[in-house]
């Protein structure tokens, strides 16, 4: 790691960079037991309408507030609908919570922050002082006061979650191009007449891809928590559809008759969040040369 | 470097942040998709009465005339008026502050008494089952959604044992026993959040200094592990987590949302969410200002604290 903070390059010892990652990866049982909860998450979310035993929208009276039997394995929630299914369809909100706002936020941070990283001078000084002024308004306000002007929806608390990430994949990715470009390699490119565009996309870019990925998979717990607080607020996924937060927040009214619908769509984004967390650890310190 | 010097180099900085975060501010209100002296409106749709706000807000102006008219009313401490509650923000925000400082300087309490220790004794212990249970509490902390752990514990403590109330909020100088049963489960909530940061951000800072070479040399000269750790290494191993702590400070300030909307504790944060609720955005403008604010301002204090716990800055 150098002054700035990101991991540049692996240490020369014979094996590939790629497979020393994968063997440092594999060789850490919690982060085994996070891919495979990552792993099953995604699967779920994907093969929703396949695994769901239940319609999740489908409300039954006679069913209301039924603490989980045979036929309904969670229970069932205030109109009767099945916990389960709500939570193997909310999977799929979070999910799409999770990858759109760090793609969003990727997109933009990546070419800004090679275009500042690179170049310097003004637009540098400019794009950095919106980052500070982004930065220091807490993530959550940005993405509650933003979801509170664009209207509620899922798309907006996506859009309104991209843009409260942004601020710090860009620092990073401005932080890590800079430490790029001072490297010997890419001095060389520069004296073999290589351009300014070539040098970018060629050298600088690929090395920045570690320390982006590291940062996503921590974004995505955070993004999936977020999601879950705007929809538990009424401002992300909107009703009837099944969201996690949405399900606690109606959860929350019948604590006494039916805590089983306030537990288990917490424990799932506690286990998911978890598991990304520790996959982010993994990776960093797989990265990591000093290790 | 002197102290003044240094603060004045650290406010210069945080200037044109300042001005860029009004600026995100003030852009805010824009996002309001169509008119926004029609969505100001509400419910009111009489043509007179669109214009009359729209002259009133200064919509009709040039959108840097706008900024400018804003700012000068917020330098002037003047944020506007609550549609909802027809009483000027400034004195509403006034209002809540002291109920989400008391949040957060017991959230930030309990944060210390779990963080600082669990850090302390994880690096002490390093690699042994105590670390690792160290970590994977601080890893839950972190992981955690805040919202459903006081859901939770709402539903044992208030639900089932009876023991707390489930929300509401009573000031200390009302009945300073009930504020603290009001306050003990947010706070909770709150702190071991920040806690699982201060665990990591400790044990990281024991582990650097742990191997230096003072340490080295007491442990040479038969100075007992326990002052070894306590007195030569802790010392030097909080000066990043007592800046750590300023800036967390700052996230708390603001970072209750959630949480205070749960235990209907009523501050900053539930203001903001009425505020969305209401559409009234000139209360959810002034929350999110004054959030800002108060983080840049507590980044400056943690500047502050790292320049006078480093002898070496003030040397430089």
């Amino acid at each position: 790691m150098n002054e700035t903070g990101v991991v540049l390059a692996l240490p020369v010892t014979g094996e590939a960079p790629r497979s020393r990652v994968l063997r440092r990866l594999f060789s850490r049982p919690p982060a085994l037991i996070a891919m495979a909860v990552v792993a099953a998450f995604i699967a779920v979310a994907v093969a929703a309408p396949q695994v769901a035993p239940h319609d999740p929208i489908k409300q039954d009276f006679r069913a209301v507030r039924k603490a989980p039997s045979e036929t309904y394995r969670l229970g069932t929630d205030e109109v009767g609908r099945d916990v389960l299914s709500r939570l193997v369809w909310g999977a799929r909100a979070s999910l799409l919570a999770g990858v759109i706002p760090v793609t969003i936020a990727l997109a933009a941070s990546i070419p800004l922050g090679l275009l500042s990283g690179c170049t310097g001078g003004w637009l540098d000084g400019l794009i950095m002082r919106i980052t500070d002024a982004m930065l220091a308004i807490p993530f959550l306000i940005v993405a509650i006061a933003l979801a509170a002007f664009l209207g509620p929806s899922l798309t907006n608390a996506m859009i309104a979650i991209g843009i409260a990430a942004l601020p710090t994949f860009l620092r990073l990715a401005r932080g890590t191009a800079m430490a790029i470009t001072t490297e010997d390699y890419v001095e060389s490119a520069r004296s073999l007449g290589c351009s300014r565009l070539r040098i970018g996309v060629r050298h600088v870019l690929p090395n920045m891809v570690p320390p982006l990925l590291i940062q996503s998979s921590l974004t995505v717990a955070a993004a999936i928590i977020a999601e879950a607080s705007l929809s538990f607020l009424g401002l992300g996924q909107q009703p009837p559809a099944p969201s996690w937060g949405s399900m606690l927040n109606a959860a929350q009214r019948y604590l006494v008759q039916a805590p089983w619908m306030a537990i288990y769509p917490g424990l799932m984004i506690f286990g998911i969040v978890m598991s990304l967390n520790v996959l982010g650890d993994a990776l960093r310190d797989a990265l990591d040369p000093k290790v | 470097m002197q102290l003044g010097a240094y603060v004045a180099q650290r406010v210069a900085v945080l200037l044109p942040t300042l001005f860029f975060v009004s600026v995100l501010i003030f852009s805010l209100q824009k996002l309001l998709p169509g008119d926004a002296a029609i969505a100001l409106a509400g419910e009111e749709s009489d043509p007179v009465a669109i214009a009359g706000i729209r002259a009133k807000y200064h919509l009709d102006q040039p959108m840097v005339v706008q900024y400018a008219i804003w700012m000068g009313k917020v330098l002037r401490g003047d944020l506007g008026e609550s549609l909802r509650n027809r009483i000027p923000v400034t004195e509403l925000l006034a209002s809540k502050l002291p109920v989400t400082v008391e949040l957060a300087v017991a959230s930030m309490l309990i944060a210390l008494v779990i963080g600082i220790p669990a850090g302390v004794v994880s690096a002490a212990r390093k690699g042994t089952a105590v670390d690792v249970a160290a970590n994977a509490v601080a890893l839950s902390g972190l992981s955690v959604p805040h919202f459903w752990l006081g859901i939770m514990l709402i539903l044992l403590f208030a639900v089932r044992l009876g023991w707390l109330p489930a929300s509401g909020y009573v000031a200390p100088w009302e009945d300073l026993g009930r504020n603290l049963t009001t306050i003990l489960m947010p706070a909770f909530v709150l702190g071991t959040g920040v806690a699982g940061v201060m665990m990591r951000h400790t044990r990281g800072a024991m582990l650097q200094v742990l191997s230096a070479d003072y340490v080295r040399t007491a442990r040479a000269k038969s100075v007992p592990e326990r002052m070894v750790v306590l007195k030569h290494a802790l010392r030097n191993a909080l000066i990043p987590v007592i800046t750590l702590g300023a800036i967390e400070f700052g996230r708390l300030l603001s970072g209750a949302v959630l949480t205070e909307q749960i235990f209907a504790i009523p501050g900053f944060g539930k203001l903001l969410v009425d505020g969305v609720f209401n559409r009234d955005y000139a209360v959810v403008q002034g929350v999110v200002l004054v959030s800002a604010g108060l983080y840049v301002f507590l980044n400056l204090v943690a500047d502050i604290l790292y320049f006078l716990a480093n002898p070496r800055l003030r040397g430089a």
